[in-house]
């Protein structure tokens, strides 16, 4: 597929190729303008999103006037306009619906990807290895960026490094005994505002101490018909922030080695003639406008930092909001960040948390930024990645295969550079994606549910869409649109089975076969019986054996850091810049510290924006490269294989 | 010939940020923060020759949301010009007759309402000093030694801070030269903590005096092969750019003269190097625009800010190699 013959000018292959970009968000804008004007003339982009405010910084192609519009077709028409002769189809559509299958894929020279999440990106690479098509992978952070070239056979897919999974933390940590200020976001946000605002029949793990447990079967959080709103407000707060925490000490053994938290109630937090107050210029405020606590608070600076009686006039404030200006959202609203009146409901009860925990507040910029998720991103390395992307993909339809390089966009210079290449690394034989190695899942077979596995494995790690699973000849599941009935019904039961009860048991040394048509893939996932799960470390109840790579590791253990290559240890010790590629240790765990910082940052490091405290430095010893937490407290050697 | 805009005040009243910058700027001020941003909206910038690079940066700094940005060429657009720029819609009835900065400029205005994009009239090489007071930030690119020799002195000699900044693509290869004086910023340290900093930058006719002999071993080919040529179009009177192939063995001779003089090793300039900046002529490879673009883009945002550590004070692309070097090259020594 890729290049014809390695003798073609980059200008005949160019002309020649036609590509598909996926994308056409931050990386993808710049990547559409420089391929045009490098001479493709045959490109399509797939993107889902429709723009938005947040995005124009960056997203050069888009105006004000766009807003709402389809990101690929925009971008399209404004490229247009400087180069109006070539083609550029767009699809204004997931690349993950099924018409993008791998005969779709197979008619591209080269696949280059611009995108923001891990999920869409682990499809459009097994695509790519079923349809054999090359693919340039790419991703940014802030000042950080990189760009890899994945070549069936040649070189690592994208998949051959475990990717470290969106974060969870360990129940307790959030409803009990959190230490940091993402916790409490995750505690006001999935719990507290779901709680209060989300689908009662949801499960949901917040606390709920009820003031006499015996007598008393009503929810806490339930407003009685007669219940004066302010008097609810107040209720609530009392509950949540002082009396849950009053009953959490009671339990002696959790604060033997953790600092104690102390309750917080309204009338400690607010002076009395405060409470009453609390709300009274709402008066003012523009019935147009959007319901906002900080409006009617009078409160301007979303970078400034509340104090506790703040934070507790805007918690009440917007509580009474949603009951007076939205109440026919209550029981079905879903946390989204460009909701202002979540974020500051949100902002307001993570920080009154975090003061009873001692965890320093933050401001309602910085609480959107966890609680959204927010990538932080900037159009100068946008712009720089997509220049190294064209360069790569330019190399990869002359086939010229020896001069792949992976790309590192530093912040800080290392061995004087910003732009840093490292050799590709050969497949991984270990890899299941695009080799056949099983994996290997420790199980709980009594206890755990067929359903448990396919949610918490086969889709969330494996990132299996429409899974099909057999033991042995017998099939157990499956999924898909065209299923009978009696299959559907069959499947139904199957779900809630406990492994060891399928209608052909999985037991210890087992093996189910997984396969995904739309993707292609198939994978046999050896299953390993173990009784006994740490809550803790092992939330899920299972194991995948390989999976939680030492990414994972280091930044769960290690929370407030990043992990940022940084020029102040990184001497020359042994010479030329060279030497970097013939180092395969050191290339592997530059490509891995830079994949977890650009999946965690935001969520990792809302205040501490830009910097960098973790570093990479040479042992001494060997070759190994080792981390080193700033931290004295904490400063052990984390070896990363 | 219009004002570089000194107070185009585009921020709240005092210091704020209004909602709609901060709607705007969201992503960024995550990277940089609030402070780096106000600093950002009240900077004056000034580019002068308007080409492929110059537009990427040009692009980067009005989304980043700088106070105002000038553009100075007045060569009338050919189409030789529409090789590697997207501001230039490849339509005669829209760029004939017109300056480079003028189409430039018509487009540039649309990328960011707040910021304050203007055409300044005249040749860079005849820029006086008074002149120059009216920006933070200047930036020149294609201009023969001479200018840039010429405007950095000036900049130097105003009592005003003016960072000074060069930048040009020879289609795979790519330069920027920084000299921002004596320059404090704020060292971000690992584990979060800063620590403020100062570094003091020789002037470009400090930096290009340093003997070749007292230079690392490991100093970049490019820094070295454009010195030769740059010498080279210096005394032969000719534009950047105009140096061409058939031109090889005047500019082989001229390394060989060079590096006797200096006491360095022929091979540390390869001939297929020298060949490869000889046949790119005013070419320019579109993603070495996009890459020194952004790389000049963030280096302007770090010494608006104060805040990181900026290129000291040379920086070299190559697509042979892939590398992005910082070259730090020395005033020479005092005696
Ligand atoms: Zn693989």
């Amino acid at each position: 597929m890729a290049a014809a013959t390695a003798a073609a000018s980059s200008e005949e292959a160019v002309k020649a190729a036609k590509v598909l970009m996926v994308g056409a968000g931050g990386i993808g804008c710049e990547l559409l303008k420089t391929l045009a004007l490098s001479g493709f003339s045959d490109i399509h982009i797939i993107d889902l999103d429709t723009i938005e405010v947040s995005n124009l910084n960056r997203q050069f192609l888009f105006r004000q006037s766009h807003v709402g519009q389809s990101k690929a077709k925009v971008a399209r028409d404004a490229v247009l306009k400087f180069r109006p002769n070539i083609n550029i189809t767009p699809y204004h559509a997931n690349v993950k619906d099924s018409n993008f299958n791998v005969d779709f894929f197979k008619q591209f020279n080269v696949v280059l990807n611009g995108l923001d999440n891990l999920d869409a990106r682990r499809h459009v690479n097994r695509l790519c290895l079923a349809a054999e098509v090359p693919l340039v992978e790419s991703g940014t952070t802030g000042f950080l960026g990189q760009v890899t070239v994945h070549v069936k056979g040649k070189t690592e897919c994208y998949e051959c490094q475990p990717k470290p999974v969106p974060k969870s933390y360990p129940v307790c940590t959030i409803t009990s005994t959190p230490s940091k200020f993402v916790h409490c976001i995750v505690w006001a946000k999935d719990l507290l505002f779901a709680k209060l605002f989300g689908d009662k029949n949801q499960g949901n793990d917040l606390n709920v101490h009820s003031k006499d447990d015996s007598s008393s079967k009503t929810d806490v959080f339930e407003r009685s018909v007669d219940e004066d709103l302010e008097q609810y407000a107040q209720r609530i707060y009392d509950h949540v922030f002082g009396y849950n925490i009053e009953v959490a000490l009671d339990n002696k053994e959790t604060w033997k080695n953790r600092r104690k938290p102390n309750p917080i109630y309204i009338k400690d937090a607010l002076p009395e003639d405060a409470v009453q107050q609390n709300g009274r210029s709402r008066d003012h405020m523009n019935e147009e406008q959007d319901p906002s606590a900080m409006v009617s608070l009078g409160l301007r600076n979303s970078q400034e930092i509340w104090s506790l009686a703040e934070n507790s006039r805007v918690f009440l404030e917007a509580l009474k909001l949603f009951f007076e200006k939205r109440e026919k959202e209550i029981g079905s609203l879903i946390f989204d960040k460009d909701d202002q009146l979540a974020v500051e409901f949100v902002t307001a009860a993570a920080n009154i948390r975090a003061s009873s925990f001692g965890i320093p507040l933050h401001s309602l910029f910085e609480a959107k930024g966890v609680a959204g998720n927010i990538v932080h991103a900037v159009a100068t390395t946008n712009a720089i990645i997509a220049g190294l992307i064209v360069i790569e993909a330019i190399k990869v339809l002359k086939g010229d295969y020896q001069d792949y390089r992976m790309t590192y966009c530093l912040e800080h210079p290392a061995r004087k550079m910003l732009l840093m290449p490292v050799e590709p690394f050969e497949p991984s034989k270990s890899c299941y994606v695009c080799s056949e190695t099983p994996v290997v899942l420790e199980v709980n077979t009594k206890t755990t549910k067929l359903r448990e596995v396919i949610e918490k494995v086969i889709k969330s790690k494996l990132g299996m869409n429409l899974p099909l699973i057999m033991v042995g000849a017998t099939l157990v599941f499956e999924d898909g649109e065209d299923l009978e009935e009696d299959e559907i019904a069959n499947y139904a039961l199957n779900l809630e089975k406990v492994l060891a009860e399928l209608p052909a048991p999985v037991l210890n040394g087992t093996t189910l076969t997984v396969e995904d048509f739309h993707q292609e893939l198939k994978c046999s996932i050896n299953i390993k019986h173990r009784d006994e799960f740490d809550e803790e470390k092992e939330p899920d109840g299972m194991v995948l054996a390989g999976w939680s790579g030492p990414v994972d590791k280091q930044i769960t253990s290690n929370g407030e850091n990043r992990s940022v290559p940084s020029s102040s240890n990184t001497e020359d010790v042994d010479g030329t810049a060279e030497d970097i590629s013939a180092k395969p240790g050191m290339k592997r765990k530059l490509n891995e510290i830079l994949e977890a910082k650009e999946n965690f940052d935001a969520l990792e490091n809302p205040s501490d924006v830009g910097s960098s405290s973790a570093q990479v430095v040479e042992d001494d010893d060997d070759d190994e490269l080792v981390m080193f937490d700033e931290d004295p407290r904490q400063s052990k050697k984390k070896r990363l294989q | 010939m219009d004002g570089g805009g000194a107070g185009a005040g585009v921020g709240g009243s005092e210091g704020e940020l209004t909602a709609q910058e901060t709607a705007l700027y969201d992503r960024q001020i995550r990277v940089w923060g609030v402070d780096a941003q106000k600093r950002l909206s009240k900077s004056h910038v000034l580019v002068c020759g308007m080409n492929g690079t110059t537009i990427e940066f040009c692009k980067n700094i009005v989304l980043a949301g700088v106070g105002s940005l000038s553009l100075m060429d007045d060569h009338v657009v050919t189409e030789d010009d529409l090789n590697a720029n997207f501001l230039i819609p490849p339509d005669e009835s829209i760029y004939g007759g017109r300056s480079r900065a003028e189409v430039c400029c018509e487009s540039l205005v649309d990328f960011n309402p707040m910021v304050r994009v203007s055409v300044e009239k005249g040749d860079p090489s005849l820029i006086d000093g008074e002149f120059l007071d009216k920006f933070d930030i200047v930036v020149l690119s294609r201009a023969s030694l001479k200018t840039k020799l010429f405007i950095n002195e000036n900049c130097r000699k105003r009592s005003k801070h003016i960072a000074f900044y060069t930048i040009d693509c020879k289609d795979s290869c790519g330069e920027i030269f920084v000299d921002l004086q004596k320059h404090s910023y704020v060292q971000k340290k690992p584990g979060g903590s800063t620590e403020q900093q100062e570094l003091t930058y020789p002037s470009l006719q400090e930096a290009i005096s340093v003997p070749w002999s007292n230079l690392p071993k490991k100093t970049s080919k490019l820094y070295f092969a454009m010195r030769v040529l740059e010498d080279y179009e210096l005394s032969e009177g000719r534009s950047p750019g105009e140096t061409t192939l058939s031109d090889i063995h005047a500019v082989l001779a001229r390394r060989k003269d060079m590096c006797d003089k200096m006491s360095l090793n022929e091979s540390r300039i390869p001939t297929t190097l020298v060949e490869r900046l000889l046949a790119a002529g005013k070419k320019e490879h579109p993603p070495v625009c996009a890459i020194l673009g952004g790389i000049l883009g963030q280096e302007v945002i770090k010494s608006i800010s104060c805040k990181g550590d900026p290129v000291k004070n040379f920086f070299y692309f190559d697509v042979a190699d892939g590398k992005g070097v910082i070259e730090d090259i020395p005033p020479p020594p005092a005696n």
